[in-house]
Parts: C-alpha cells; sequence; structure tokens
C-alpha cells in the first residue's frame, strides 16, 4: 500500500508536493492542491477572481497560493464578474492562460455577454491565431442554503454555446485531475464545482488519473464519464453533487434486488455519447438526474443520445428526475427542489414499470 | 481645441514630425478617404452586403494609428477602424473581409498585425485591452519598455457597463492602456448630448483617477501628438490615459442607416466643421511642406490602391465550409466531428 496522509492542506512556504500514493483529501483540498501544481508548472497560469488572493477564495480553493506564488500569479480583481472574464480574453491573447474564478454561479450572468460573445468565439473568429485556454471555476450548484443567485445550475446554459467545453467533478479525485487536465487545454472549459461537495473527503490518487482502470473506461481517462458503480438492470446518469446521491440511492435499490449502475457524466460538453451507449446497452433503462430545471435541460440531451443509440433495446423511455422550472428556492426549500432520495426511486420504478401501450 | 497637458511629462524628446512624416500622415488619410468612400460605393454596386463608413473620422484614426508600435503594442478595434487598420499597415483585403461577409472577424492574422479581430458588440473588447495590458506589467517588461494596449470605443460605447468597469480595473491595475474615444457625434440616431451624461466621456477618467485628454479629432497632428505622449505615459508604468477624440461622422452609420430620420443636411454641413482631409492639405501648402504635385500623386496611389483591394476582395471565394467546424476549437468535440461528416455527406448528396 502506498503511504497514506490525512491531510493534503498547503503549507503556505511549503514547496514540496505531498507523498505519492493515495490519499484522502476533501474536494476543497484536492482542487487547492491542483491549482497550487498548476502555477508551479506552467508559468503562464494565473489565478484572479474576487477575494482569491489575501482571502484564499470565499471557499478557500485557493487559500495560500498568492502567499506562496506571488501577487503577480494570484490576484484580487475589483468586484466585476464581466471585468474578470474580459480580462481573461486580453490575458489568454497575451500567451497567459488564465484561471479565473467568480465567486458563484448566480454571478457569472453578468458576464455571460464576455463569455458567450468573446470567450466562446475568439477562436474561431480569429480563424484558430487567438486560442483562449481559460479555465472557469464556478462554484456551482445548491445544497448548501446559500442565499439568492448563490445555488443556480448552469451546464445547459454553458454547454449550448458553441465554443465552450464544460466539466462538473463529483469526488475530491477527478476534480483534482480534471482541474489540472482543464487548464492545460487550449479551449475554454467551464468548471463547475459542486459547491456542496467542497467539504467531503474521499481517496485521491495524485499519481494515476484513473486507478483500476478497467476496460469500460477505455478512452475515457479524465476525457469521458466516469462508471461510479456498475449495475446490471438500470444506469443512473448524474453529474457533480448528484452522482453521490445517486449511489445512496443504487445502495438502497440493491436491497430490494435492483442492480443499479451509475454513470458519473463528468464532461457536460462533450457529453460521452459511447459511454452512455455502452452503459444503457447494457442495462437497457436509464434515469437522468440533475439538479437544473427540467425545460430544457442537459437531462434531455442526455436522453436524446440514449435514443439514438440504444432505441432498439431500450425496455423503456428514458426518464429524468430534475429540479423544478421555478427560481432556485431558497434554503427551507431546497431539499423540495434538488432531487432527494424518494424522486430518485420514483423515477426508477417508472422505468421499471414501463409497459408498452 | 487644444490638447490639455495632463500626462506625467514622459516624451520630452519627441520631435515634431518631420515633413515626410507630416506628408506620409497624408498619403494614409487620402488613402483611407479613397478606400472609405469606395468601400460605400462597393455597397451599393452589390460587391459587399454592407460597411461602417468612417467619413470625416481619417485625421482621429489614422493620428492615432501612426502612434502604434507594432513591435511591442496592441490594438482592440472596433467595426469602424478602417481608417487604424491602414495606418497599422494591414492587409486590406483581409481587413474588408469582414465586409465582404467572408469571415467574421477578417482574414488578416491578429497576432503579426497586432489588430484583434473586428467584432461587433460595443465595448466588448476594452476589457480585452486591459487584460491584455496587465499581461504586459506581468511578464515583468522594465518600465519605458512597455507594451501599450489602444482600445477604440464610442460615445455610444462609452454607456456600456464594460467600459466602467475597464477604466476601474485598469487604474486600479495600472495598466498600460489608452482607451481612445472617438466621440463621432453620434450612436447611430442618438446625438452624444443623449448619450453621455456629464458632459464628455473624458470626464469620466477623473472618477477613476485616469489622467484624460479631449482632442479636436479633426487634426491629425494633435491627434497623433496627443496619442504618441499617452503612449510615453503608458510605457513609463504611469498607468492608462483616457484620449476622447472630438470628430464628426459625416453620413450615415452604416450602409443601412437613413441619417435624414434623425438630422437634415444642412445639419450635418454645420456640425461637422472643416473636412479634416482638406484642412491638413492646406495646411502642408501654407507650411510648405507639399505640393499641388505630392496631392495629385497622393490621389492617383489612392485609386491605385482602392483598385488592387477591390480586385483583391472580388477574389475572394467564400470559405470552405469544412472550416465552420474545424475553427471552433483546438481541440474539436466528438459531436462537432460528427455534424462535419454528416454535412460533408449531405452536401455531397446535394
Ligand atoms: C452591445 C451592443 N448593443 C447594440 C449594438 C448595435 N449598435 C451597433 S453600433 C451602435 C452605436 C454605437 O455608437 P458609438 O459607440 O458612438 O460608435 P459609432 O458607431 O458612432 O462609431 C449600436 C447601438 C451593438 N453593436 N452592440
Amino acid at each position: 500500500m502506498p503511504e497514506t496522509i490525512t491531510d493534503l492542506r498547503l503549507k503556505d512556504n511549503s514547496t514540496e508536493t505531498a507523498a505519492v500514493g493515495v490519499q484522502q483529501a476533501s474536494m476543497q483540498q484536492a482542487l487547492n492542491r491542483a491549482l497550487d501544481e498548476i502555477l508551479a508548472e506552467n508559468p503562464k497560469a494565473v489565478i484572479f477572481g474576487e477575494d482569491c488572493g489575501r482571502l484564499g477564495g470565499v471557499f478557500r480553493i485557493t487559500d495560500g497560493l498568492q502567499a506562496k506564488h506571488g501577487e503577480a500569479r494570484v490576484f484580487d480583481t475589483p468586484l466585476a464578474e464581466s471585468g474578470i472574464l474580459g480580462m481573461s480574453v486580453g490575458l489568454a491573447m497575451a500567451g497567459f492562460h488564465p484561471i479565473p474564478e467568480v465567486q458563484f454561479d448566480g454571478f457569472a450572468y453578468p458576464a455571460i455577454n464576455q463569455i458567450v460573445c468573446q470567450i466562446a468565439r475568439m477562436n474561431y473568429r480569429s480563424r484558430g491565431t487567438l486560442p483562449m485556454p481559460i479555465t472557469l471555476r464556478v462554484p456551482s450548484f445548491g445544497g448548501i442554503r446559500a442565499p439568492e443567485h448563490h445555488g443556480e445550475s448552469l451546464e445547459a446554459l454553458f454547454a449550448h454555446v458553441p465554443g465552450l467545453k464544460v466539466v462538473s467533478p463529483s469526488t475530491p479525485h477527478d476534480a483534482y485531475h480534471l482541474l489540472k487536465y482543464a487548464a492545460t487545454r487550449p479551449d475554454p472549459v467551464i468548471f463547475m464545482e459542486p459547491k456542496s461537495r467542497y467539504w467531503q473527503k474521499g481517496p485521491v490518487d495524485v499519481t494515476n488519473p484513473t486507478p483500476g482502470t478497467a476496460a469500460h473506461v477505455d478512452g475515457g481517462g479524465l476525457t469521458g464519464a466516469r462508471v461510479a458503480r456498475e449495475g446490471r438492470h438500470l444506469t443512473l446518469i448524474a453529474w457533480g453533487a448528484m452522482v453521490s446521491r445517486c449511489l445512496q440511492v443504487a445502495e438502497l435499490a440493491a436491497e430490494d434486488g435492483i442492480d443499479v449502475e451509475v454513470l458519473d457524466l463528468r464532461w457536460l460538453k462533450p457529453i460521452d455519447a459511447e459511454a452512455l451507449a455502452r452503459s444503457v446497452g447494457k442495462t437497457r433503462r436509464a434515469v437522468v438526474v440533475h439538479e437544473a430545471p427540467l425545460t430544457s435541460g442537459l437531462g434531455a440531451e442526455v436522453a436524446q443520445l440514449i435514443t439514438q443509440s440504444c432505441f432498439a433495446t431500450l425496455k423503456a423511455p428514458v426518464e429524468r428526475v430534475t429540479g423544478f422550472d421555478v427560481p432556485y428556492p431558497s434554503g427551507d426549500l431546497e431539499d423540495e427542489h434538488i432531487p432527494n432520495i424518494n424522486r430518485i426511486l420514483f423515477g426508477i420504478q417508472r422505468v421499471l414499470e414501463y409497459r408498452r401501450g | 481645441m487644444t490638447p490639455k497637458s495632463v500626462l506625467a511629462a514622459v516624451d520630452d524628446d519627441a520631435a515634431p514630425l518631420t515633413h515626410h512624416q507630416l506628408r506620409e500622415l497624408y498619403t494614409l488619410m487620402a488613402a483611407v478617404r479613397h478606400l472609405d468612400t469606395s468601400a460605400v460605393a462597393w455597397q451599393r454596386q452589390g460587391i459587399i452586403p454592407g460597411y461602417a463608413p468612417g467619413l470625416g473620422q481619417e485625421a482621429a484614426q489614422v493620428g492615432s494609428g501612426y502612434a502604434v508600435d507594432r513591435t511591442r503594442d496592441f490594438v482592440f478595434p472596433t467595426y469602424r477602424e478602417m481608417g487604424v487598420a491602414r495606418a497599422m499597415g494591414l492587409d486590406m483585403v483581409g481587413y474588408m473581409a469582414t465586409h465582404k461577409a467572408t469571415w467574421h472577424g477578417g482574414m488578416y492574422n491578429p497576432l503579426e498585425s497586432r489588430f484583434a479581430p473586428i467584432q461587433a458588440v460595443v465595448a466588448g473588447s476594452v476589457l480585452h485591452a486591459v487584460g491584455w495590458a496587465h499581461g504586459q506589467t506581468l511578464a515583468g517588461n522594465a518600465e519605458g519598455d512597455l507594451g501599450v494596449a489602444m482600445t477604440y470605443f464610442g460615445d455610444g460605447a462609452s454607456s456600456q457597463g464594460d467600459v466602467h468597469e475597464a477604466m476601474n480595473f485598469a487604474a486600479v491595475m495600472k495598466a498600460p492602456v489608452v482607451f481612445f474615444i472617438q466621440n463621432n457625434g453620434w450612436a447611430i440616431s442618438v446625438p452624444t448630448e443623449r448619450q453621455v451624461a456629464g458632459g464628455s466621456v473624458a470626464a469620466r477618467a477623473a472618477g477613476y483617477g485616469i489622467p484624460s485628454l479631449q482632442v479636436d479629432g479633426n487634426d491629425v497632428v494633435a491627434v497623433f501628438e496627443a496619442t504618441r505622449s499617452a503612449f510615453a505615459h503608458c510605457r513609463a508604468g504611469n498607468g492608462p490615459v483616457v484620449i476622447e477624440a472630438m470628430t464628426y461622422r459625416r453620413g450615415p452609420h452604416s450602409t443601412a442607416d437613413d441619417p435624414g430620420r434623425y438630422r437634415t443636411l444642412e445639419e450635418e454641413r454645420l456640425d461637422a466643421g472643416e473636412d479634416p482631409l482638406e484642412r491638413f492639405k492646406q495646411r502642408l501648402l501654407t507650411d510648405g511642406v507639399a505640393d499641388e504635385a505630392f496631392f495629385a500623386d497622393a490621389q492617383r496611389l489612392a485609386a491605385e490602391e482602392e483598385e488592387a483591394v477591390r480586385a483583391g476582395i472580388a477574389d475572394l471565394g467564400p470559405r470552405p465550409g469544412a472550416e465552420m467546424f474545424s475553427l471552433v476549437f483546438q481541440e474539436p468535440t466528438p459531436a462537432l466531428q460528427s455534424q462535419a461528416t454528416a454535412w460533408r455527406e449531405e452536401s455531397e448528396h446535394a
């Protein structure tokens, strides 16, 4: 067994990387370490946003990075999201790798113009001469009883925009590797961090992005979906914070003899259509679970991809268990909005009991 | 109108323009005037679908563009900076390609020309200039040797929040940016007094602690000198500068516009003031810098150039459809690749 340490938290004056092997870490720690390494490995990487310097970000994801790497590499900006994202375009044009942060999902809205009209289009507009290697970190989704605009699910909005890529990790391990991977890509990546999972610990193997790599993640590596749990009767498809909830549901279903596979989509654009085909091709039933509102959500896209690849063998229409078409409710009601275990079980039941008319 | 000297005295060495440079400025303005009026004609003739004319703004554009050092500076234009592009020596067929509807951003290389792709969201690129300029600071170029970003926008664009964010960012970060406003009196149909509170765009700079100056935008030498001192100020590490060039958009906002709905020809004639090109010509004659033979020559060169550009854009065929798919990403997505494949197969069968 490789050496195990329990805390990946960075020390301000330490340049050592933690010992090789599997460690227990929270997603916050894993992301922090990934950013630290990105800064160390890529002299052109710069991190900036509101309060991400001295404070280390309101979620402490950039904790200690300014002290360690200096104020030129990690800096606070004025409080202006369009400014932060517009500035990223110019920095990318000047040869930098910007890793901007918007403090909360809902505050990406004031920057939509820069994200959609500028970041997403500059490579195309410039005929490939001005790539936009920008990794926009967005603390995303709900579940922390936060005020309004602090719990939005913007994945469908971003995924719909030509020129953007979208990814969301669900575990500390994936958070570490996907962030490091995203930050080396030449295209803009929206990195949606499930903020309700920031403090959950899990194993992180910093040396191996795909531990236990088996045939079913072939070609996957970090670029595709991940089978979080194997099963035979039905596939639950989720991303971000919904993955762990689906794993809980799978345990409960197992008590009733239902063997649920859980597919962690990870990339919301591009979506790993092959992984969907593989998993649902095997189980022949699928339920998509997401926090975002139902209508025109990413669940519809997933369902269509499954229909295309598995129509002939599907035993039931693809079901969706999602948030409702309501503005994100306040804390007292968010447990009603976010798919809970019961609603997911009902979704499973609908699929299992489906009978052709 | 004389520019106020609000900048740090960093351009003491700046020599007055030589006769050669003055003549060069005129040659550029004449080329721009000719190309611009021709482009409007091309639109009428159906050679290009649309164009944003710069008639009357030649001094503001050529004077500022002439101050750019293409080895280290970078310009962030909007859709009406043909004169700047020409002054910076861009490939004008590549520039006009955007008006030919060949490619949105133009077909020139932004990195080589130091002229960012044309884009249409007003004020969209003002923040890019700040980011690029901050990059010059981060890159650790010695003060006195900083690359400077110059961003162009109009009085209308100055109402956009992005301009305020950009000025604030630039001032806080001391970024080497020249905010170059061409106040041409109109934002489509809305005159400056219905657009800009506080009397001028330059006045806003005070709120950010940015030195600003208003300059007679119809005087090419004044514009050049103002821009040159702004560049020196930025290059020395003193942070941003705001220049508001007061000029006038003669004629329509674009070839699709009908200015008769919001002003009369008589108003236009009165408000436009002196023609910047004619005014400069008289000055060169009076000062004995150039003679009639020179002006005739400039006119002939401009006509030849227009011929060449027109031939160039006429030759521009449509881009291969595959570019639509291959230039979205550096690393295309599988979905996009399969759309490209389907497009190819289906269009071959059409
Ligand atoms: C964000 C945005 N809103 C609206 C438009 C449509 N539009 C194009 S030009 C223009 C007026 C711009 O006026 P100004 O900034 O003064 O520049 P000028 O055209 O006079 O050079 C408008 C409203 C646009 N291009 N971008």
